[in-house]
């Protein structure tokens, strides 16, 4: 009975993966191959990769909506012969609300529209952090669009655009936020809709914004130009609350003090104060995570500006470095646009194609970026100064020959 | 026609009311338990999250299934984490217990929270990806389903991020991840010469290759690759899908340790070399969990307290965690990229193992 039941099966391999505690995709997909026929066929595509170890999709394809010239990627299987319903197999996305805040009814309105026109599949949330919808034919796309844009929703970034921008949840749910994250990526989204929209850049550009040096956005690893809250002035202590954390079994020497980055932590376990020698901090936040009852930042706000983070391809993998180590951040965050304009100007000036601006700022040398931005060099922006003879100077740091 | 640039819905109306009131003006939080933060405002208002795990790619009738959750207990708002966890806003104590009783009755995990295994994030695969190396929602899954119970519990050292990109592409940016997934091809593309001068622009191709392997053939029009200098990375099909690269026998995963993007107590870092291949073999890979089980529970054996992952490796030196892993060191963790020298131990300070 049960074998027969095994070779009723048209998935042997992905039933197995609707076994196990952890939710399974497997299941999902199922549910929507009820009730699509394209949805089905992208199951039964998915069985055949599993079973030959191999992907079955075709290699790109242009297509895309009206005025856009991103935010669709073209999928085509490359065996349509045996999966009709996946021949065109389109993927839309949706910038999400910042901060993947939702409400139900913004959320059914989306699942609604992505039955009418779509698979029924979703990624919450791809990788950029948009909303994904997974699977639609090319006839659909200008009509799915249509009715995204009247129930309030826009495409996302894709190729040599600049990328939907994220932010942690910031000043909504979270007493760390150094920055208003939301409204700076909002603002950034909503300002530069033409470069999210119509690539023209020699590669894809992203900007995340996290509220604290937690990054729980990993803009320094994922993105740019990263965006990362911080302060100035000393963090503000509440001995009472340090000393409601050591009653509750912290143990503040061997949790805190001795586990800062800088040492610049002492902890008196006869008086149980907590002193901090503030000019010494480098606001790491393991402290502040420890005892957020106890320790509140800083008052002076504002953010640390870094730039080049990237995943390996081309040269090799990146993290963002600092080239601001604080910028004031308030509405209308002009400043922080200007400079974000500027640097996307010289980048497409100089950039080749595919290289990323980490990559440029590599091969032309940190000293023109900076001199072309017009950021002035400080001792923040490096771990330390150049251990190499090879200095380049300037015309004009030369003494010119008097006839 | 629709409008367009209009940009995503305003994030303010989609947020709860005490949301609303006590934007920027929260003063500390807490963990009541795995999966559940309470969140105080300086008024004393409180707002409670309860995380619970997806599976990422998501049917819509699992999301109306989610917003009818969310509607039962949280007047409709929810959110989601950048780690694909579900996060239901609650004011109502009282309804606590029920949400979470409802979520694990319909086999939501609860948790995802502290110093536990948090949701995987990963990329497409198979399932809707043109260059990937393996899948992403099957290891992925597989790998959860060993680890659940690090998930609704907070027993690890610390957190412990997993990432998974199925190919060096790395839409899913694990290269600073506490251990990284990633799946690898090991075998040069062949070049479709038929194809190569129709569908691909050589000086493209060729300034694609970040090794200089490939030159351009005039005899041809198309390409040929230098099979000494390829490392796989898969760059030139991005740019020329007449170069394919996928093989079924030699694609496969590698996984990276000690990463993070956080700037607590240590600066973010890359991931490093583990194991460099493991086979795909789906719909399980148990080659795969057991190298990412075996992995995290010797670091939670062995960390302190409070230490990531790379933060207990500094500690203790590579000698070290490849004796208490029983990872084989091979020449393929000796870096030969353009950064390599700066991997190379250049004291007489080593541990014997």
């Amino acid at each position: 009975m049960e074998e027969k039941e095994m070779a009723k099966s048209e998935t042997p391999f992905l039933d197995e993966l609707e076994k196990g505690e952890w939710p399974s995709f497997v299941k999902d997909m199922k549910q929507a191959a009820e009730k699509k026929p394209m949805a089905k066929d992208l199951l039964r595509q998915l069985e055949l990769s599993y079973k030959e170890k191999i992907g079955h999709w075709k290699h790109g394809g242009i297509v895309g909506v009206k005025g856009y010239g991103g935010g669709v990627i073209g999928r085509y299987s490359d065996r349509p012969d045996l999966f009709p319903g996946v021949e065109h197999f389109h993927t839309m996305r949706v910038n999400h609300p910042t901060g993947w805040f939702y409400t139900t009814k913004a959320l059914r309105t989306l699942c609604d529209i992505w039955d009418k026109h779509g698979s029924g599949l979703t990624n919450m949330h791809g990788s950029t952090g948009d909303i994904i919808l997974l699977g639609t034919t090319t006839d659909h796309l200008q009509s799915c669009f249509d009715d995204l844009s009247d129930a309030g929703f826009d495409l996302g970034g894709s190729g040599s655009a600049l990328r939907t921008p994220s932010a942690c949840v910031g000043p909504a749910r979270c007493e760390w936020a150094c920055i208003d994250s939301l409204n700076i990526c909002y603002d950034i989204t909503m300002s530069f809709q033409d470069q999210l929209h119509r690539p023209m850049f020699p590669y894809k550009f992203k900007i995340k914004v996290s509220g604290c040096a937690n990054d729980c956005v990993a803009s320094i690893a994922r993105s740019d130009f990263s965006i990362i809250g911080t302060w100035k002035g000393k963090i503000q202590i509440d001995q009472k609350e340090v000393q409601a954390y050591a009653t509750a079994g912290l143990d503040v020497k061997a949790e805190i003090t001795d586990l800062c980055p800088t040492k610049c932590m002492t902890w008196d376990e006869k008086a149980k104060t907590l002193a901090i020698e503030d000019a010494d901090c480098t606001r790491c936040m393991h402290c502040i995570n420890m005892m957020p009852k106890a320790l509140r930042q800083g008052k002076e706000k504002g953010a640390t500006l870094l730039i080049g983070g990237k995943a390996p391809i081309v040269q090799g993998a990146l993290l963002s470095t600092v080239i601001v180590p604080f910028m004031k951040l308030e509405p209308p965050y002009q400043e922080l646009k200007d400079l974000i304009l500027k640097i996307l100007d010289w980048w497409d000036e100089h950039g080749k194609m595919r290289e990323r601006v980490g990559e440029l700022i590599n091969r032309l040398g940190m000293r023109t970026f900076l001199k072309d931005i017009g950021l002035k060099p400080v001792p923040q922006m490096v771990k330390n100064p150049r251990t190499n003879p090879y200095v380049f100077f300037w015309p004009e740091d030369i003494k010119k020959e008097v006839k | 026609m629709a409008k367009t640039d209009i940009g995503p819905p305003n994030y303010k109306n989609f947020m709860p009311p005490v949301i609303q009131k006590n934007y920027g003006k929260w003063q500390y939080h807490e963990i009541l338990q795995p999966g559940l933060l309470k969140h105080v405002g300086e008024t004393g208002e409180e707002i409670y999250t309860v995380r619970a795990g997806s599976p990422r790619l998501m049917s819509t009738d699992h999301i109306r299934e989610i917003c009818e959750i969310a509607e039962k207990y949280c007047d409709g708002f929810l959110r989601f984490t950048s780690r694909h966890n579900i996060e239901f806003l609650l004011t109502d104590k009282a309804k606590i217990e029920p949400l979470i009783a409802e979520l694990k009755s319909k086999k939501y995990p609860v948790g995802g929270t502290g110093h536990c295994v948090t949701n995987i994030v990963h990329t497409q695969g198979w399932v809707h990806c043109h260059t990937p190396a393996t899948d992403a929602s099957g290891p992925v899954k597989a790998v959860m389903d060993e680890l659940h119970e690090y998930f609704s519990t907070m027993t690890m050292p610390s957190q412990v991020r997993i990432a998974l990109a199925c190919c060096l592409n790395m839409c899913g940016a694990v290269h600073c991840s506490d251990i990284a997934i990633l799946g690898i091809h090991r075998t040069v593309p062949k070049p479709d010469h038929s194809r190569v001068p129709n569908v691909c622009e050589i000086p493209t191709t060729v300034a694609s290759c970040p090794t200089g392997a490939i030159r351009p053939d005039p005899k041809t029009k198309s390409v040929t690759i230098n099979e000494d200098k390829c490392m796989y990375c898969g760059n030139c099909y991005t740019v020329c899908p007449a170069l394919p690269l996928a093989d079924p026998e030699n694609d496969g995963i590698s996984i990276w340790v000690g990463g993070k993007v956080s700037n607590a107590r240590s600066a973010p870092m890359f991931s490093k070399l583990a194991v460099p291949f493991l086979p795909n073999n789906p719909p399980r890979w148990p080659e795969t969990v057991a190298a990412v089980k075996n992995i995290v529970e010797t670091y939670a054996k062995h960390a302190r307290k409070h230490e990531r992952m790379g933060e207990w490796i500094n500690r203790i030196g590579w000698e070290r965690f490849f004796r208490l892993t029983g990872i084989e060191f091979t020449d393929k963790h000796i870096d030969d990229f353009t950064t390599a020298s700066e991997t190379y131990r250049t004291t007489t300070q080593f541990k014997w193992g």
